[in-house]
This record gives structure tokens, C-alpha cells and sequence, in this order.
């Protein structure tokens, strides 16, 4: 059985009248030592999904019509906010992006790092755990690191220390929304380094969300790629990157501008984000989509198993686009 | 002079230092100096994208800031057009500034939330008496727009109805109201989302086309630089640790800084067999830089010598200049 199981899950925010559909029923499992990615562009989802997990959104505004979420064989949506305090933290552990906006300024990184132990291991919330936890991430003098104030650590540091607090209570989950997005390149590699082998000394699962494909090939075993809400694509990660199916995923991959093409133009993907219009049943993506024909406005594609482990929403994955413009192209023949 | 047969650049840099005072104690006397840029020269010719590369507290954002004298140089020269404008100041600056524009990294926080984009982009038009009456004005306006792939009744409208890509066009169309012939781009696809990204990168690509512009180009993905540059500057504690052309510097970097940045960016091609190199610690505090080589204590390859002596930055092959001992 999965440590997590997201079931259909939907999630609505009504404000002045008007329920928008930020999750439109996403169905997602995470296994024991398994990474998997979320990847999207802003406002598809990822994070409300990845935050619902422990049922941080706070309801209202937010509310479930549908879905259940499975964590350990519990059921999320249905417990008691004292239960709900015992896996926050306790099963699932969060890191953020913007680890100076997460820490708390006016108190000692120690002290902070102490207090995530004590709510759930109080026995061992200990000045030697404090330091122990602080090596683990890789943070070196953390006997003096400990007495510092966040203000007086570098990001990488503080990403490092919101880890460490992340990880205090032993969870078997480790929930990470763009941890290395705020954080220089070259650091950002050494952040991934440290949850790759946290993944592996602890067994613990990782649910990643990113918008950076790169991430995903440097940590995910699957992949969900999302969009306006849904999963549109999700399989193997290496798969997936190699050989992308969904006309989105398939355009995502091609606007990235890779390092040494020296290419004269970069590929983008036409217009923007649009959320979808009451009652219109078509697909999503048809407006930005260089596959899309005219049955695409008709009614929504079903994100259907089309090879064993890949799911893609779109019927016509495997056929070449009606329209060769040169997005399309550079889409459909993308390396 | 510029020697006969050479194209005279446009923008030349010269030894250009920015320092910020350090100030301590209850009577904030100065304590030390932050060198955020230092010794840094370099020139840009007409319609050229010179890339500038480096991560945070590098001082490429310094660097940008002291180009378009949003900052005053401490010590050195920029040179637009054969006049210094790091000794100018007050009528005499204001009245170049229609040459020289910029754009920011975040569309949202650099675009009034009160004006509409019609005040936003005209405002430019007004400091600089470009639009003789209000006809001609609105007819800029809506070929500006049109430039940058808004529609015209945009106009009517103010930032928060736009997204970010389309907030990043907007204030691509306030650099370009003046017809500048220098554009100082400071991370300005870094907010936005890949798809999007590349449309704003292929638009400024067309503008510079278009109207010949000048780009300084300043981000910390060295990929979306090496799309735009024709040359790249990488920057590392203040100083240029290495430049030049731009696919001959990313296929073959000679400093290990610039080997390390190369080798962070993520590669999406799974049968990619190139292993990331992980460059320890971070980036020391500039109050305090280290001694020798400021990029000895994470350099791989250090050597006694780079401990004590600062490396010159010395052309290798022309065109490519490089500061460490061991290139």
C-alpha cells in the first residue's frame, strides 16, 4: 500500500461569490522511499494539491466537494484538527521556498529546530539533537550556527536549517514546494544533493513541487505534470523527460532553453494561462495547443493509461498536429 | 580616439568601482567598504547583447544600476557615446537619459499599481517631450504596445489586471517609449514561467532586431544569457573572473567558477551522462573578501599561489579573457 493516496481529489475557493476550481480531480500516490514531482507553471495547482495533504489550506476559503486523501492508511479529510496536528510535522514534514519568510526571526535557529523536535519526539528535544540534526544537513560548526539568528545565515543555509526542522520528527514524508527555486544555481545543487541522500538514508518519500523540468531529472522517480488544476500527464520520470506525450508536457520541455544549442530563437508556448470558463467541458490547453482541432472544445479528455505506468490526457498524444507552425514542430520533434 | 577601421563602442566601461560605505556604532562611522563592483571594464557596440552572469551578491545588479547611473560610480568611467556619464550629473545627465533605459526583474513591484498603462508608458513620452499633442501620444502609445504583443485597448487598463508576462511587456514598453539605444535588462525573465519566458525572450530578440538596441543583459541562468549574448561577462565577488564570446565561453569554460555555473545547470535529457559537480561552501560576504583569488576557498584547483595572490585577468585567446593563474 502507498504512504499517500490522493483520490479524485478536488479543491474549490469561493470568494465574493464566484468558487474557483484550483484542484480539479487529481488522483496521485506516493510510495515508501519513492520521489515524486508535481511540475507546472504558476496557478495550476501544484501547490494547493501538495498543501492539502495535510489540509493546510485553510477551509474556509477553501472546501473538498470531492476526493479523499490516504496518508499512512488515515483518512486526512476526515480527521479532528488534533489529529491533524499530530501528522503535521509528525508524518509529513514541509519545506518551503522562501525559507526566510518560514523562519521565525526573533529566535535562535537552535531554539526553532528544538521546538519542531519537542512536539513530537519531547523526549529527545535536547541541545545534542539540535546540533545533530544541524550536521545531518549538512551544516558545519553547528554548535555555533545553533545560537545564530536567521537573519545571519545565507539562504543556502537557512533552506538547510528549514530541512533540519523539516526532518526533526522523523516524518516518512517530506513535503518540498520549490525548495531550490530562491536559491543560486550552484547552491541549488547542493540542496538537491542533500534530499536525494536524506531519500535514501531514511527511506523517507518525497513530494516535490517544481516548475523547473531540470529538478524533476535530478530527483523524481515519477512525475505529475499539471495544468489548470489536473493532471495532465504523469508517468517514469526519465521516461516522461525523454519522450514527453502530452502536447503541453511536450511544449514545456521545448521552451526550455538548453545550455550550448546556441539556438537563434527559443520555442514558447502561444498566450497564456487561462482558467476554465463555466460550463465549457473542452480540454484546458486547446488554446495554447498546436495538436488542438475542433472536437477539442466538444468535451474533456480523460487522462487515459496509453503505455503500462504513463497516463496521458489527450487523445490525440500519438498523432502528429494538424498545424505544422513552428512551435508545433519544435514541439513534436523536440530531442 | 577609436582606431581606424574599428567600430567605436557604444557603451565603454572603464575601471568602473561601486563601494558602499559600511557604517557601525552609535555614531555610524564608516568601517569598511562593501566592493559590490571592482574594477570592472568592458564595452558594448551598437545592437550588440553583452550577457552578464554571477550569482547573488556578485554586483551584477550594481553593475547595471551604475551603467544606467541609477548609482554613482565610486571610481572609473562609463562612456556612452563618448561622453563620461560617471562625472556627469544633474540637467546635463537627465537630458542623456532618453538614450539609456532599463527594465527590472519584477514587473509588479516596479509598475505603479495606480497608473493605468496608458500613464505608465506616456509618462516616459512626457518627461521627455516626445509627443507634441495628445493625438500623437495615444498613437505611440498603441504602436508601443503593439510592439511588445499587447492590444491597444490595454491602454485603458492597470498592472494588476495583467499577468506577469504581460506585466514584463508593459514595462518593456516604457524602456523602449524613449527610443533608447541601451537597454540594461536586469533579470528580467527570472520571475516569469518557462513558457512564458521564452516568449518575452523571443520578443526582446525581435525589438533588438527591430530597432537596434543595445542590451546589457543581466541574469543568473547562464542558459537564457547565452541565448541572448553574443558575449558574456561572468562575475564573481565584484570582478570579472571571465569573458568572452558567448558559445566559445559556455563549450569551453576556462575558470573553474565559470565551469562550476555550466556544470549546476540542469540538464533535461536523461541519457545525459554528465554528472553535477558540486562546488562546496557559498559565496564569502563581500565585508570581507578572501585574500589572493576570491574564489580559493571553493575553488577545487587552488593553490598556494592563489592564496596570496590575486590572479589579473588576461586574455588567453582573443577575445576570451580569463582571471586565474592556472588557465
Amino acid at each position: 500500500m502507498p504512504l499517500l493516496e490522493i483520490k479524485d481529489l478536488t479543491v474549490e475557493f469561493k470568494a465574493g461569490g464566484e468558487t474557483t476550481r484550483a484542484v480539479d480531480g487529481v488522483t496521485l500516490s506516493v510510495s515508501a522511499g519513492e520521489a515524486v514531482c508535481l511540475a507546472g507553471e504558476s496557478g495550476c495547482g501544484k501547490t494547493v494539491t501538495a498543501l492539502s495533504v495535510t489540509r493546510l489550506v485553510p477551509t474556509p476559503p477553501a472546501h473538498y466537494p470531492t476526493g479523499q486523501i490516504l496518508l499512512d492508511g488515515r483518512e486526512v479529510l476526515r480527521l479532528s484538527r488534533r489529529e491533524l496536528r499530530q501528522i503535521r510535522g509528525g508524518v509529513v514534514g514541509y519545506v518551503f521556498q522562501e525559507p526566510a519568510g518560514a523562519l521565525n526571526p526573533v529566535r535562535r535557529v537552535g531554539d526553532q529546530i528544538r521546538e519542531s523536535v519537542r512536539w513530537h519526539r519531547p523526549e529527545a528535544a535536547t541541545e545534542a539533537e539540535v546540533i545533530r540534526l544541524l550536521r545531518l544537513v549538512g551544516i558545519s560548526g553547528p554548535e555555533v550556527r545553533a545560537r545564530d539568528y536567521p537573519h545571519a545565515l545565507s539562504g543556502g543555509m537557512q533552506q538547510r536549517v528549514m530541512i533540519a526542522m523539516a526532518i526533526a520528527a522523523r516524518p516518512n514524508l517530506l513535503v518540498a514546494d520549490e525548495p531550490t527555486t530562491a536559491l543560486d544555481v550552484t547552491l541549488q545543487a547542493q540542496i538537491l544533493d542533500l534530499l536525494r541522500e536524506l531519500k535514501r538514508q531514511f527511506r523517507m518519500s518525497l513530494l516535490l513541487i517544481t516548475h523547473h523540468l531540470g529538478v524533476v531529472r535530478e530527483i523524481a522517480d515519477r512525475v505529475a505534470v499539471m495544468y489548470v488544476g489536473q493532471i495532465v500527464e504523469l508517468g517514469p520520470a526519465r521516461e516522461l523527460l525523454q519522450r514527453p506525450l502530452h502536447p503541453y508536457t511536450r511544449a514545456l520541455k521545448a521552451a526550455v532553453p538548453r545550455l550550448g544549442a546556441g539556438a537563434p530563437r527559443l520555442t514558447s508556448i502561444p498566450g497564456t494561462v487561462l482558467g476554465q470558463g463555466a460550463g465549457d467541458p473542452g480540454c484546458r490547453f486547446r488554446s495554447r495547443c498546436a495538436w488542438a482541432r475542433a472536437d477539442c472544445a466538444m468535451r474533456a479528455p480523460e487522462l487515459a493509461e496509453v503505455e503500462p505506468g504513463r497516463l496521458v490526457r489527450c487523445p490525440y498524444w500519438n498523432q502528429p498536429p494538424p498545424e505544422w507552425n513552428a512551435e508545433a514542430r519544435a514541439a513534436y520533434e523536440s530531442p | 580616439m577609436p582606431k581606424p577601421g574599428l567600430r567605436m563602442n557604444l557603451l565603454e566601461v572603464r575601471h568602473l568601482k561601486v563601494h558602499f560605505p559600511v557604517r557601525r556604532g552609535r555614531f555610524h562611522r564608516v568601517t569598511g567598504h562593501i566592493k559590490a563592483v571592482d574594477d570592472v571594464s568592458f564595452g558594448l557596440l551598437a545592437g550588440e547583447t553583452l550577457g552578464v552572469v554571477g550569482e547573488s551578491g556578485c554586483g551584477k545588479t550594481s553593475l547595471g544600476r551604475a551603467v544606467v547611473r541609477l548609482l554613482k560610480p565610486t571610481v572609473g568611467q562609463v562612456v556612452f557615446e563618448g561622453e563620461d556619464l560617471a562625472a556627469m550629473g544633474g540637467a546635463a545627465l537627465r537630458s542623456r537619459r532618453r538614450q539609456f533605459q532599463m527594465i527590472f526583474q519584477d514587473p509588479q513591484g516596479s509598475l505603479d499599481p495606480r497608473m493605468t498603462v496608458e500613464d505608465i508608458v506616456g509618462e516616459a513620452l512626457d518627461l521627455h517631450r516626445l509627443a507634441p499633442d495628445g493625438r500623437a501620444r495615444r498613437a505611440r502609445i498603441e504602436a508601443l504596445l503593439q510592439a511588445v504583443g499587447l492590444r491597444p485597448e490595454h491602454a485603458r487598463r492597470y498592472p494588476h489586471e495583467f499577468s506577469g508576462g504581460q506585466r514584463q511587456r508593459i514595462g518593456i514598453a516604457r524602456a523602449l517609449a524613449v527610443e533608447p539605444k541601451l537597454v540594461v535588462c536586469d533579470e528580467p525573465v527570472s520571475a516569469l514561467d518557462v513558457s512564458v519566458q521564452a516568449q518575452i525572450v523571443n520578443l526582446l530578440r525581435d525589438l533588438q532586431d527591430d530597432r537596434k538596441l543595445a542590451y546589457l543583459f543581466i541574469a543568473h541562468d547562464l542558459a537564457v544569457v547565452e541565448h541572448l549574448s553574443r558575449r558574456i561577462l561572468v562575475m564573481y565577488l565584484g570582478r570579472v573572473v571571465e569573458t568572452g564570446e558567448a558559445r566559445s565561453l559556455v563549450r569551453m569554460p576556462k575558470h573553474p567558477y565559470t565551469q562550476a555555473l555550466v556544470a549546476a545547470v540542469p540538464v533535461l535529457d536523461p541519457e545525459s551522462n554528465r554528472r553535477r559537480s558540486l562546488l562546496p561552501g557559498e559565496m564569502p560576504s563581500p565585508l570581507s573578501p578572501p585574500v589572493g583569488c576570491s574564489f580559493h576557498p571553493r575553488c577545487p584547483m587552488a593553490e598556494a599561489r592563489c592564496r596570496t595572490e590575486p590572479p589579473a585577468l588576461r586574455e588567453i585567446t582573443p577575445g576570451h579573457r580569463v582571471a586565474c593563474h592556472l588557465a
